[in-house]
């Protein structure tokens, strides 16, 4: 039977706080029922392979690329994306950061962007700059030549620290 | 220009930032429209093929398919330039590479729309494909295109400024080289994606991540048979072009098409793979070129070819083979100047305009090419190029008129940040310093279709509430096009950037701008904007002079207020300024316009390289090579681009790092490559495709020259381009400082270090590179005297006879764009 005569089943998770349900074809992956079926078009697609990681969300906590989880493995879990997460008190200094130091150009790596810079800080919130490059070399970015990225993360991760008490 | 500016020349945020990293910016794929369909393309399999039969009847069977569309309903062609529309909507008698679409379907969703396309029979009777510059100048049959002015050369240009010849006989030492630079492709992180949305009374909107609404609004109007005023293109914000959305695409007709036939929206969205099919970047490049020097390096004649792979359409292809000739007489004197440029059509995907338009190449092998020549000379490869810079104010060999000039600050600054003198030559083996310049347009000269009309359009409207709407054509592709206009509106109107709100790159609301091309948009929108805000302003001073009894001009604008200088606290806010002259002259608006002087140059194909200004970069690059594994790393890069006057540095910096780290990705990775024979793209995927990440980006040092240009807004020079242009030939001749060999060939892959090593570890000579360029007969040369010699920009001699197009794509002029 062709792909889009599959019968649609039913999925359940928790995003960005609150349950939903939905119903997909099996075989959708989760970007495609966060942007088409949910309309939260912040996470990306650019090459649907997990290489570039624009389609970057939580699942379970975990810095994912959604376009290579099939939906049936949301099921029960907690997915964020960038909407939920750009708000979140430890979150707004990075979001703020990519905008004073122009680490965002054409912005349609920067959700991954932030969540990948989101993963690294609340695990290492001091980072090297070598740990920076590693933890932001699965996002590419053709417009910014990465230095800018680089500087925001720095200004994130002092500004964090700096708000630290109040914040974890 | 006085120091008392309180917007330009100050790191201020974008004005679209926030939007960007809370994910809420609306690129073309994140739009739904009720009761949208989803449409797919099919594309050819074969590289060249008759199209025999197309039977879709399969495919309009299924259940949730509302239209299928073959050749048959787009009998009119298209295309970027008037001299080659040579493009159909969909494939109507041959497909000409692997990819090229022949049909499209619209479905409910997506996967419908996918397995309806695959339902499409289609009949092929493949043709010989021609594959190469080599291929297409040895089989003139079977012809890609039946237009071209040679078998399967599209293009054959030839001009002299000068007399080369007579400088080759005037130098004291003459030196030739080869290089070949591979093709690659942008990038771009967004897929491409249109939207098309009918609207009840036939018309219909587009949707559409392109660079250029406006030449999408003339291209779809045409091949949709409607009058331009019923069809609307709305440029979304672009997630990335860099010149490879600057084509009217066939998909974004086809939507078109099919909203019209299903009474739908319908959105297409490419993806990855057929991204790599749209291409139109990079052209790969064969070059040669001799160069006739005195001692002290002064160049007494350069003679250049160039062989052009330009794929399967013509797209910017004749602007792209000028180019390859044009800027090479704008960093250094050159006395007397040939250009022979050759375009092959072959079987792959189009190629065309990526950053930097056909300049990187040739811009390479000038700079790798004079390195040799220091060599030889003995001089310092930096001295030598000092002494010999182009003059401010000054006209080149082809009639370029070139304004400011901050090279010499740009090359002084390079070299001693990075130590040039105590380290060039003297590090140890495997680690060295290689050096480039460059120059590129701040926006071409001339449109790309003839017309005597404005290059870009803002107009403004001033609310009583104190806000102000800008209107104007231009693009936003991250570049930071929108917060140029709200910029340089908020300096001269006394308001905060915040309080403007930007409406862009809309055919029905805004002004005509050309696009985010050739580099025209801080330079072209910025000085049309100046002139409709210096026109509001007038405006308000007129009518707040006349009720506050002050002379207008004693009245200044800033903080939000226009008030009196001589006495600040007397004064309206910038509201009530607003309502005081709606009271005096009725409903406020203003426009601007800006067009680029006239150029000098005369001859057929001058329209190729005149700018209202140009801008220079000088690099320095460090590199680390290993010697048993042929790898190459770039840790440190010194970069100083002359941008005239930075309207916000933090966004200038930014263009300047964004084109380093895509001039690295060129010189040490990407390759837009195909299997041999079969034209099948290698690696149509980002996995495969190797471009650079956080891991290879180096430390760049970036410093700013701000040599104010008179025809920029605030002085203001591109920023965007040039500074591409010198990585390859600065990480080329630092590897030849690290190791001793010469790669003539981009990308520098470790196999080809380790050859070239190898070749001279068995006594020949260490380099690896092309040794020879075909044989093509060439029209005789468009002879344009110098400025020196007398000359006024005209041929003397050589117009060349018309080139035998279709009658319906015949150019009015000579071709031009950047």
């Amino acid at each position: 039977m062709p792909v889009a005569r599959a019968a649609k089943i039913e999925v359940s998770f928790t995003l960005n706080g609150a349950p939903v349900t939905v119903r997909a074809l099996p075989m959708a992956r989760l970007l495609d029922v966060l942007r088409e079926d949910l309309r939260l078009t912040g996470t990306k697609e650019g090459c649907g392979e997990g290489e570039c990681g624009a389609c970057s969300v939580f699942l379970n906590g975990r810095l994912v690329t959604s376009c290579l989880v099939p939906i049936m493995q949301a099921e029960g879990a907690r997915v964020e994306t960038i909407e939920g997460v750009a708000d979140q008190p430890d979150v707004v200094p990075i979001r703020e950061a990519f905008v004073a130091c122009n680490g965002s150009q054409c912005g349609i790596c920067t959700p991954g962007m932030i969540l990948a810079t989101t993963a690294l800080l609340r695990a290492r919130p001091n980072p090297a700059e070598t740990e920076v490059r590693e933890a932001l070399a699965g996002n590419l970015c053709r417009c910014t030549g990465y230095v800018k990225i680089f500087e925001a993360v720095a200004r994130a991760a002092e500004a964090r620290r700096g708000a630290a008490g109040g914040v974890r | 220009m006085s120091d008392d500016l309180r917007v330009i020349g100050k790191p201020l945020l974008k004005v679209d930032a926030r939007a960007k990293v809370i994910g809420a910016t609306r690129f073309a794929d994140d739009l739904a429209f009720p009761r949208m369909a989803f449409a797919r393309l099919l594309r050819s399999p074969h590289a060249h093929a008759l199209v025999k039969s197309i039977d879709v009847s399969k495919a309009l069977a299924l259940e949730g398919v509302y239209a299928v569309v073959t050749g048959e309903e787009f009998p009119v062609p298209f295309g970027i330039l008037p001299v080659s529309e040579d493009e159909h909507a969909l494939c109507r008698d041959k497909v000409r590479f692997v990819g090229d679409p022949v049909a499209a379907v619209a479905a409910r969703d997506e996967w419908i729309a996918e397995e309806a396309a695959n339902a499409i029979a289609v009949t092929y009777e493949p043709l010989p494909s021609i594959l190469s510059i080599e291929q297409a100048v040895a089989k003139p049959e079977p012809r890609i295109h039946d237009y071209a002015d040679e078998g399967n050369l599209h293009r054959k240009l030839s001009m002299e400024f000068g007399d080369v010849e007579r400088g080759f006989a005037e130098a004291d030492h003459v030196r030739e080289d080869f290089f070949f630079y591979e093709g690659n492709t942008h990038l771009p992180m967004e897929q491409h994606c249109a939207v098309a949305v009918p609207d009840p009374d036939g018309k219909v909107a587009i949707y559409s991540s392109t660079q250029t609404p406006h030449y999408l609004h003339k291209a779809a109007a045409k091949v949709l048979g409607m009058p331009p005023s019923h069809v609307r293109v709305i440029a979304t914000p672009n997630g990335g072009g860099f010149g490879g959305k600057s084509d009217p695409f066939n998909h974004e007709i086809v939507v078109a098409k099919l909203a019209l036939l299903t009474g739908r929206p319908v959105k297409i969205t490419l993806n990855r793979e057929e991204v790599f099919y749209c291409h139109r970047g990079r052209h790969p490049v064969l070059m040669w070129v001799r160069t006739g020097v005195k001692k002290d390096g002064a160049i007494t004649g350069m003679h250049f070819r160039s062989f052009l792979d330009g794929g399967a359409y013509g797209s910017y292809g004749v602007a792209s083979t000028y180019y390859t000739g044009a800027l090479q007489t704008v960093t250094y004197k050159v006395k007397n100047y040939r250009f022979e440029g050759v375009r092959a059509f072959t079987n792959k995907p189009p190629c065309g305009p990526k950053r930097g338009h056909g300049t990187p190449q040739p811009r390479t092998l000038l700079e790798v090419h004079l390195d040799k020549l220091a060599e030889e000379l003995a001089l310092d490869p930096i001295d030598m190029r000092l002494a010999h810079l182009v003059e401010p104010n000054s006209v080149t060999a082809n009639y370029l008129s070139v304004g400011s000039i901050g090279l010499r600050q740009c090359i002084e600054r390079v070299r001693d940040e990075s130590g040039w003198r105590e380290r060039f030559r003297k590090l140890p083996r495997g680690r060295g310093l290689g050096f480039a310049a460059s120059s590129y347009l701040s926006g071409a000269g001339l449109p790309i279709y003839w017309n005597s009309m404005p290059h870009s359009g803002v107009q403004l409207k001033l609310d009583r509430g104190g806000g102000v709407t800008c209107f104007c054509g231009s693009t936003e592709i991250g570049q930071g096009s929108d917060s140029v206009l709200a910029y340089v509106v908020a300096e001269v109107l006394g308001i905060d950037p915040f309080d403007i709100r930007v409406v862009t790159a809309d055919t029905d609301l805004t002004p005509v701008d050309l696009g985010s091309y050739s580099s025209r948009v801080t330079l072209m929108t910025g000085n049309a904007a100046l002139q409709a805000a210096g026109r509001a302003r007038e405006l308000l001073v007129e009518a707040v002079g006349a009720k506050l009894g002050v002379p207008k001009g004693r009245l200044g604008l800033a903080g939000r207020r226009v008030f009196d200088t001589e006495k600040p606290e007397v004064g309206l806010s910038f509201a009530e300024a607003v309502q005081c002259a709606e009271s005096k002259f009725g409903t406020l608006g203003t426009v601007g316009s800006y067009t680029p002087p006239p150029s000098k140059a005369k001859y057929r194909g001058g329209g190729v390289g005149p700018s209202p200004a140009y801008s220079y970069s000088a690099m320095v690059a460090e590199v680390e090579c290993d010697p048993e594994t042929g790898w190459v790393t770039v840790p440190r890069i010194w970069i100083a681009h002359d941008c005239g006057r930075a309207l916000n540095p933090l966004l200038v910096i930014g263009q300047v790092e964004g084109s380093v780290y895509m001039g690295l990705g060129e010189v040490l990775m990407e390759a837009q490559v195909f299997r041999n024979n079969l034209g099948v793209h290698r690696q149509p995927s980002l996995l495969e495709y190797k471009s650079p990440t956080t891991l290879e980006t180096p430390d760049i040092k970036t410093y700013l020259i701000e040599d104010p240009d008179p025809n920029g807004p605030y002085g203001a020079k591109e920023a965007g381009q040039g500074p591409l242009l010198p990585v390859m030939p600065a990480v080329l001749n630092a590897v030849y400082d690290a190791l001793g060999v010469r790669v003539d060939e981009v990308p520098l892959n470790p196999q080809r270090v380790l050859e070239a090593l190898r070749r001279k570890a068995d006594g020949k000579p260490g380099r690896v590179g092309p040794t020879a360029i075909p044989r093509v007969v060439y029209p005789d040369p468009i002879r344009v005297p110098t400025p020196w010699e007398g000359g006024d920009g005209r041929a003397v001699a050589g117009e060349p006879r018309k080139s035998q197009i279709p009658s319906q794509a015949r150019a009015r002029n000579p071709i031009t764009k950047g």
